[in-house]
């Protein structure tokens, strides 16, 4: 499965286009990492935690998004985009979406 | 009055503690961004026609920053009178320029040679709805690392 932000890929042909595909996931932060933050919002800095929280729940919607792409039949996903919003307190969702496309090989 | 003691001790410790960590944090965006120049990053949709096939991968590259006590003091108290809140700019700033070190580091571990079309996204993360300033940003940079075929 290719995945890329382009609208095309260098060099390959599409063959069909297969429409939107999307993924999403919605993180709560643990209240460790809370704690932790906290304390960062005195000194400054990295929130490590935090950094690594929306790092892998960004990697789950995308990983949704493939699979969605996967059960259309698409072996490519172009023009994939990604968006992130605060639905409640403390938990935040990380959308992808892209369109599903089969490539010549 | 032990309110303001605490109040004092935090602008303190916030003031001493964000400012070591801003200069670090910008001495090793210096150093990386000087070692990754030679990737070209294009904000560009279209790549040049390649003679060969490329292989295209989406690279991205995130990280959360947080003010510190001191800057958010500042900060609200620029609130009063309006204009340019510097202390804020220079969070944006380096977490922007992180974000991309971040992408441009996994682009160098795949062996490209250019990143395409790339975007970059902020979002603020308010801990609680009370305090709803700015406090911390995530920045998201990506774009589609152009992988030369392997000279072999």
């Amino acid at each position: 499965m290719i995945t890329t932000n382009l609208e095309m890929i260098p060099g390959k042909r599409i063959k069909t286009h297969l429409g939107l595909v999307q993924g999403s996931s919605v993180r709560a932060k643990h209240v460790g990492r809370d704690l932790m933050a906290g304390l960062k919002n005195i000194f400054g800095g990295e929130l490590k935690g935090y950094t690594e929280l929306l790092q892998e729940s960004r990697e789950e919607a995308i990983s949704r998004m493939i699979e969605q792409a996967q059960s259309i039949g698409a072996n490519a996903v172009l023009n994939v985009r990604f968006s992130t919003s605060t639905i409640a307190q403390g938990a935040a969702e990380l959308f992808a979406y892209g369109t599903a496309v089969i490539m010549e090989e | 009055m032990a309110d303001i003691i605490v109040l004092i001790l935090l602008l303190a410790t916030g003031y001493f503690f964000g400012r070591m960590a801003e200069k670090r944090h910008y001495k090793s965006i210096l150093q990386r961004e000087k070692k990754y120049q030679k990737l070209t990053v294009v904000a560009s949709k279209f790549p040049p026609a390649f003679k060969n096939t490329h292989d295209t991968e989406l690279v991205m590259g995130s990280v959360v920053v947080s003010v510190d006590y001191f800057k958010r003091f500042v900060a609200s108290l620029r609130n009063l009178i309006g204009g340019r809140v510097r202390t804020y700019e220079t969070l944006v700033d380096r977490a922007r320029r992180e974000a991309i070190l971040r992408m441009k580091e996994e682009a160098a571990r795949l062996g490209a040679r250019m990143i395409f079309n790339i975007k970059l996204e902020t979002a603020s993360i308010s801990k609680n709805q009370r305090n709803n300033n700015v406090g911390s940003v995530e920045v998201l940079a990506y774009g589609t690392a152009i992988i030369p075929p392997r000279a072999d």
